[in-house]
């Protein structure tokens, strides 16, 4: 292995590292000027044009807030809680092409950092570990509606694993192949060879499965305001608070990204049009969370597991089979 | 020469989290350093060169069956320490050391004998996951599909067994039909009157 390979991947960590941040924190901008514009209101708007700058002033807030850790939790656990889930979620980011690769300088540059060959299999299994985040700091916390949201994150998270899974398996079956750069490529000759033209199915339920994943709303049941105030999150304060945040925001641009490289077409070609449309289908994705949280209520807990295990898995466990019938004849 | 500090760095971080894990009575700390340690065994896999395993030992073993531990912890009070009952600590020390002697036995008697062959070869130009699903699919066929047909039993015998009252919803029914159903529930109500 040699140095210029070593620095070349700590620059691409830290760039991913700060941009996804940053763009977490214009994330919760974006949000609330979102669902301002569909409730008729206009957001944040006193601090900077347009409100801009309310993100510096809710950083700085964060970051100067008092550290409280309450009595009766287990420090340890409690302290790093927040930290498994930011972590986890940039940890997610290594094997995503967030773009094609290009020559700056004279130098090759791949927007990726590691490209292990079962790309998918390593961002799914880390996005899942972000499941200890919410789990530990609600069991840590000495508190009623924390605990309840601890469980109901460990049942959600576990049941949706499953929808995800099932659902990629068929798109998975004709490309064979788990790295994300071959699902791109597979995908490459343009927009009549997006996987989401045969895999319709797969996509909806990868979809569906993806608001569970990031604990969005509808299934937004981890942190319920009316019913167990902010769960997990109810005994944080300052910029462990924060640091759940980023992560719930750095996760849902990163699904965002993977359901565009599976199923959208990714980058295309890799020129700099297709990687362009990659943003735009980010974005999208992106602004499509925000849009069912201004549209739709919160569902009950059964209903989600209703949904889960009696509606999503038969369907996902039917395309799995019809894929493969097609497949073989 | 980055292998063996990684190899290193990551077997001794597995040693402490494990250690962690057997010694510690606060059952929270246990949990926790059991998950990282699971995820730091999926390192070896990594620098083998086995990325498929390795991140299938990160869903099953850190995302499914930790998840399901975590299940478990629900049922006591995490914020306490465990008081274990101790009844003869000799007999647990000295089957704790020859167990661990005997497994260090176990796998260092093929390495000192020069005994290791690979019986199935790397295949050039084959993935990872392509590799796994050939040994699979050809020498390990029969323990693969009696693996799955033991978990389909498994799972029809925990629907059976946890499934008796499925088709009845306790959140869409009217409290006089939960009375009518559970009639105990009703006296308990009643006399605990905090319904």
């Amino acid at each position: 292995m040699d140095v210029a390979f070593i620095i070349e991947t700590i620059v691409k960590i830290v760039v991913i590292l700060l941009i996804f941040s940053a763009l977490a924190g214009l994330g919760t901008y974006f949000e609330r000027k979102v669902l301002a514009f569909m409730q008729r209101r206009l957001g944040p708007m006193h601090v900077g044009p347009f409100g801009l700058l309310q993100i510096a002033a809710d950083g700085i807030k964060l970051f100067t807030k008092e550290d409280i850790i309450p009595q009766n939790v287990v420090k340890p656990i409690f302290k790093i809680a927040p930290v498994i889930t930011a972590a986890t979620a940039f940890m997610a980011s290594a094997a995503i092409p967030f773009w094609p690769q290009f020559t700056a300088f004279g130098y090759t540059v791949h927007p990726i950092v590691a490209d292990i060959n079962v790309g998918i299999l390593y961002v799914l299994g880390v996005m899942a570990i972000g499941l200890y985040g919410p789990l530990l700091g609600g069991m840590a916390s000495a508190n009623k509606w924390s605990l309840i949201s601890a469980a109901r994150s460990a049942a959600i998270f576990i049941s949706y694993e499953v929808i995800t899974g099932l659902s990629l398996l068929a798109p998975l079956m004709m490309v064979g192949s788990l790295s994300l750069i071959d699902i791109n490529n597979y995908q490459a000759g343009g927009i009549e060879n997006w996987i989401v033209w045969s895999q319709p199915v797969a996509f909806i339920l990868f979809w569906i499965a993806a608001f569970a994943e990031t604990g969005r709303t509808p299934f937004h049941l981890v942190a319920n305001d009316h019913e167990i105030i902010d769960g997990f999150g109810t005994e944080y304060s300052g910029m462990r608070w924060g640091l759940f945040f980023i992560g719930e925001y750095a996760n849902m641009f990163f699904i965002s990204f993977v359901i565009a490289i599976i199923f959208l077409g990714g980058f295309g070609d890799g020129t700099l049009a297709g990687a362009i449309q990659l943003i735009l289908k980010v974005a999208f994705f992106f602004f499509f969370f925000l849009w069912t949280r201004a549209a739709w209520p919160d569902i009950r807990p059964d209903q989600l597991m209703w949904l889960c295990w009696k509606v999503l898995m038969p369907i996902a466990v039917i395309n799995v089979v019809v894929t493969g019938i097609v497949m073989m004849f | 020469m980055f292998e063996a500090i990684a190899f290193y760095l990551f077997a001794a971080l597995t040693v402490v989290m494990f250690t962690i894990t057997v010694v510690t009575s606060q059952a929270l700390y246990a949990i926790t350093a059991m998950a990282a340690g699971m995820i730091f065994i999926s390192a070896f896999f990594f620098i083998l060169g086995a990325d498929f395993l390795g991140a299938i030992q990160i869903i099953v073993y850190t995302g499914a069956v930790m998840a399901l531990y975590a299940f478990g912890m629900m049922f006591f009070d995490t914020t306490r320490k465990v008081v274990e009952k101790r009844v003869n600590p000799q007999i647990v020390f000295v089957l704790g050391v020859l167990a661990a002697i005997l497994v260090v036995a176990i796998f260092v008697a093929p390495i000192v004998s020069n005994n290791i062959h690979a019986l199935y070869p790397v295949q050039e130009g084959v993935g990872n996951s392509q590799a796994i699903g050939m040994v699979l699919f050809t020498k390990y066929l029969v323990p693969f599909e009696l693996a799955a047909v033991m978990l389909l039993v498994a799972m029809i015998a925990g629907i059976v067994l946890a499934g008796k009252k499925m088709d009845k919803s306790l959140t869409l029914m009217t409290e006089e039909d939960i009375a009518k159903a559970h009639p105990q529930h009703e006296s308990h109500h009643s006399a605990g009157g905090h319904h």
